[in-house]
């Protein structure tokens, strides 16, 4: 891997959304931000996909959104958690340890 | 939950879908805004922060069609423009648009009423509770032929005597005529054993069921009516039940009414039932014996129909050693014993024609498709500039796939909304002629199921037009089409509508062909000789009921008087009467036992009882010995007279004239008196023209074992003999004003309604037939004409070198009949195998004769010639200046 900064693995945008949400309610430029920050940039985040899946979490019921300000005082849509949405977050959360785990078991052999 | 979110959500945005995109927008924004002040804040100046933003954002509006197009709701929209552009282009070309809707309109509209026709016949379950497990029962001789049981085979083989069934029931038809406040009435009713209904599985509406103990001999007089003649006669009297009702001479009482809902598939139009009321002590010379009734069963669950029918088998070898002398009056005891399920037996005799017609119909419908899919073609090389700059623009190919889909679906639902009327306007054409013996005509009607049908039709007929000039279409590179110079692709789609004329070609050949043969047949059938003379004959049928008629003297009186007062009326030449007309669907078959033959086995053969003129008033010519006559009387030696086929048959070396039989209820039964064959007369079909079944034997009704109580007259006019009916009905209530007289017909029009199925089917292939062949002839001409105006240049430039306008006449003729070649010798393939389908119904061809097939493919050449003859003189009238000039 040359490139440092790597397009999120297909399927792993919404799990990467719905746990930065579950710390606090966050806009769409917010979430973008923290997710490369917390993966100090391994992951950047296309607005496109972003805006994508923050409507089909919406509409699945996972997420909420509502119009409020932002920190720096400008209008900002800003998603929550729901009920569901954490239920979902803990399905896919421990999922995606099952599978990395499974992977790195292999890689481990490998070597 | 989610599911329901994601429709509401979508919802939402298509019913505001300003408001969406205004936030979608603003969002956007936002996150614009926001990526700004993070790059100011990480040290950017604000020119470079709002540069890095947008970079980051990409293009606002491919983000904004990216989020648009995520959700459900953008195909709906995409749907809708679509179809918004399609109405655009359908009114832009009103001509091409009316045409094939025309043309689908005719296809669907056809397929949907023979469909509806169908449906009810062969597939629609029959509305009994438990339809599957209703089947038909017969004696058989032979293990194929099905014969009539008779009472004493239901009898023996009682359901509560059986594994396989829940309950058995026999039948016959009844008139009773109705005697009441207003005029006399003969009503259409059956005799039936005790478990009639409890078979079927339905239950009176009010009263009670038959019980046993009603179906005895000299039984209580009880009846059970439908809903029909409870409303129509008894004006929906509550207190029906109990009611006394006057038929014939005697009073029964109303015990029950059936529901409305009860539709009797055995005997459509019966209004009244009562019991059978047969002698349960089976007397040997009764007509427990004889094989008139008709038998029905309900299976056990789980119970196969062969099944059923070997153990009925075994149980019938079990008791009819017992009752040998009661099977010998009628033909001797059965082989074994036939089961059907109720479906198969009511739609067998119509199964082979109404198939066909369903493929017929079918095959009309893929013309129809043909050529709209070749208008459709056609179109599209017009618009190849249209689609070329479509794809320029941006258009992918799915998204031109689905545009011109669109396109081609709306046409089919057009096409099919227009259909739909034609289809009902064509199964009230399709019930009036339909044979009399098509079952469930009432059910025939535009139903859920029909229109389900036609729905999916016209949706799969609107992908398949739309779908091949979707592909072609897309398949343009958008740059040579601009420039509409590259012939190359135009070669492509001409190529496709050729090969689609030969379809057309080659389909309509098939159907010609059927229709073809279907119509030697009947022509074949029609020059059968029937073995009487039908011209200027009417017939009608006489009854004799009441108790005055009890002795039989006295009904032979009667019929007598009747017949002498018909010959007094002025115009008749001769009458005469019969127990059996031919024709007509009577079948009367007793057993006749010879004493030069010694085999236990008596045959069985159509019975006549006849007056002495019968012969004579029919035209029947005598082979052999004498005709009856006056001298047969009740008082003499019984004369019988054999059917020529007949007497060859079991006299094949000796004279028949004085040998000895018994006939009917004393065959085989050696303490009853011989009586004495006199004569031998010509063969007559009773059955059907198409069938060889002439064994019969004639007495005088006189000298038969007992007095018929229904006799046909056949009257012999000397002019048109339908404007005699008046006066010779008259002159029969003159004798006795009370008894019904029932099927008046002319005998012409009798053996023409023998073939009515023949006809039906033939009526149907012809209409289809030239339909197809009309299609086929304007598919043919629009692909040639298409051709010459894209080879203009081309022609024109031929001219020009020296082509003689003979020449270039023949270079497009040959082009055209190149394809109707292809598709007669495809077609012929085609319809040496679909033939198959209409063997059944044909008589005295093969479905491989040969002049129907050099007739048809002479009359398709003839048609294609004339269709390729207009576009070739015009290529020939080109002008080459002005066609080297063309485009």
């Amino acid at each position: 891997m040359q490139d440092p900064t790597t397009d999120v693995i297909q399927g792993t945008l919404d799990l990467l959304i719905l746990k930065t949400l579950s710390l606090q309610p966050m806009h769409g430029f917010g979430i973008a931000r923290r997710v490369e920050q917390i993966t100090r940039n391994v992951f950047k985040v296309n607005p496109g996909s972003l805006l994508v899946a923050l409507q089909r979490l919406e509409r699945s019921g996972f997420i909420t959104s509502e119009w409020r300000q932002s920190e720096n005082s400008r209008r900002a849509k800003f998603y929550s958690l729901t009920h569901a949405g954490k239920r979902q977050l803990e399905l896919e959360a421990a999922d995606w340890t099952r599978r990395s785990s499974a992977v790195a078991r292999l890689l481990k052999v490998e070597a | 939950m989610s599911l329901r979110n994601r429709l509401m959500h979508g919802l939402r945005i298509l019913f505001d879908r300003r408001s969406a995109d205004r936030d979608l927008s603003d969002e956007m924004q936002n996150y614009l805004d926001e990526a700004v002040a993070a790059h100011v804040a990480s040290g950017l100046g604000p020119e470079a922060a709002r540069r890095a933003a947008q970079i980051e954002l990409g293009s606002l509006t491919a983000v904004h069609d990216t989020v648009r197009q995520s959700g459900w709701e953008s195909i709906l929209e995409t749907i809708a423009a679509d179809l918004r552009y399609a109405v655009r282009q359908s009114i832009r070309n009103p001509g091409f648009s009316l045409l094939c809707i025309l043309t689908l309109a005719l296809g669907i509209g056809a397929t949907t009423a023979i469909f509806s026709a169908v449906y009810p016949v062969l597939f629609k379950p029959l509305p009994y509770p438990h339809a599957s497990c209703v089947v038909t029962i017969w004696e058989t001789r032979d293990g194929k032929f099905e014969l009539r049981p008779t009472f004493g085979t239901f009898h023996g083989l009682a359901a509560d005597r059986t594994k396989s069934f829940a309950f058995t029931s026999v039948m016959k038809s009844w008139q009773p005529a109705l005697i009441g406040s207003n005029e006399p009435e003969r009503l259409q009713g059956q005799r039936v054993s005790a478990d009639f209904f409890r078979a079927l599985g339905v239950a009176p509406a009010q009263g009670r069921d038959f019980q046993s103990s009603d179906d005895i001999l000299n039984g209580p007089r009880v009846a059970i009516i439908s809903n029909r003649l409870w409303q129509r006669r008894f004006a929906s009297d509550p207190a029906i039940v109990g009611r006394q009702l006057l038929l014939d001479d005697d009073l029964y009482v109303v015990i029950g009414v059936m529901p409305s809902s009860f539709e009797n598939i055995l005997e459509p139009s019966a209004e009244i039932w009562a019991p059978l009321g047969y002698d349960a002590s089976l007397p040997a010379d009764g007509k427990e014996w004889g094989h008139h009734l008709r038998m029905i069963g309900r299976l056990r669950d789980g119970v196969a129909p062969h099944q059923a029918a070997d153990e009925l088998t075994v149980q019938l070898k079990a008791f009819a050693p017992l009752f040998s002398t009661g099977y010998e009056s009628s033909g001797g005891a059965p082989q074994g014993i036939l089961v059907n399920p109720l479906q198969d037996d009511v739609s067998r005799a119509v199964k082979p024609a109404l198939l066909a017609i369903l493929g017929a119909v079918f095959l009309v419908l893929l013309i129809a498709s043909i050529n709209v899919t070749n208008l459709v073609l056609a179109r599209g090389a017009e618009r190849r500039g249209e689609f070329a700059l479509r794809s320029a623009l941006g258009a992918g190919r799915t998204r031109m796939i689905r545009q011109l889909l669109a396109e081609s679906l709306l046409i089919a639902a057009a096409g099919g909304a227009l259909g739909l009327a034609f289809a009902a306007f064509g199964i009230r054409a399709i019930v009036a002629m339909s044979p009399p013996d098509l079952p469930r005509t009432g059910d025939v009607r535009i139903d859920a199921v029909a229109l389900a049908f036609a729905i999916v039709v016209t949706t799969f007929v609107g992908i398949c037009v739309g779908l091949l000039p979707a592909l072609h279409a897309s398949a343009n590179d958008p740059q040579s089409s601009l420039h509409q110079s590259s012939r190359g692709t135009v070669k492509g789609h001409l190529l496709t509508r050729r090969i689609l004329v030969v379809a057309e070609i080659s389909i309509s050949l098939v159907l010609l062909v059927s229709a073809g043969l279907l119509f030697r047949s009947i022509h074949r059938i029609f020059s059968v000789d029937p073995g009487f003379n039908s011209s200027r004959v009417l017939t009608l049928q006489v009854d004799s009921t009441g108790h005055r008629f009890d002795d039989d003297a006295v009904r032979a009186r009667f019929f007598a008087q009747a017949l002498d007062a018909v010959r007094g009326v002025p115009g008749v030449a001769s009458a005469a009467f019969t127990s059996q007309m031919p024709l007509s669907g009577d079948s009367d078959v007793y057993g006749i036992e010879f004493a030069s033959v010694s085999s236990n086995n008596n045959e069985a053969a159509f019975r006549y009882a006849v007056s002495p003129s019968y012969f004579q008033t029919m035209q029947i010519p005598l082979r052999l010995g004498r005709y009856l006559d006056e001298r047969d009387t009740v008082s003499a030696p019984v004369a019988v007279v054999l059917s020529e086929s007949f007497a060859r048959r079991i006299f094949t070396h000796e004279d028949p004239i004085g040998q000895r039989v018994r006939l009917g209820p004393d065959a085989g039964r050696a303490d009853r008196p011989w009586s004495t064959i006199v004569g031998v007369v010509g063969d007559v079909k009773q059955d059907s023209l198409a069938i060889d079944d002439s064994d019969a034997f004639y007495t005088t009704n006189t000298q038969w074992a007992w007095g018929d109580s229904q006799m046909s007259f056949v009257v012999r006019a000397r002019t048109d003999p339908a404007s005699l009916t008046p006066e010779i009905k008259q002159a029969i209530w003159s004798i006795d004003k009370d008894q019904p007289i029932v099927r008046v017909a002319s005998m012409p029009a009798i053996v023409a309604s023998s073939e009515a199925q023949r006809r039906f089917a033939l009526i149907l292939f012809e209409a289809f037939g030239f339909v197809a062949l009309f299609l086929a002839a304007t598919g043919i001409y629009a692909v040639l004409s298409g051709g010459v105006n894209e080879r203009t240049r081309e022609i024109g430039l031929r001219a020009a070198f020296g082509a003689s306008p003979r020449h270039i006449l023949s270079l497009i003729l040959g082009q055209g009949m190149r394809l109707v070649v292809f598709g007669i010798a495809i077609g012929i393939v085609g319809v040496t195998i679909a033939s198959q389908l209409l063997a059944t119904l044909l008589f005295g061809i093969t479905r491989l004769d040969p002049v129907t097939y050099l007739g048809v493919i002479a009359l398709l050449i003839a048609v294609a010639a004339a269709a390729c003859w207009f576009p070739a003189r015009r290529a020939m009238r080109l002008d080459p200046m002005v066609a080297l000039r063309h485009n």
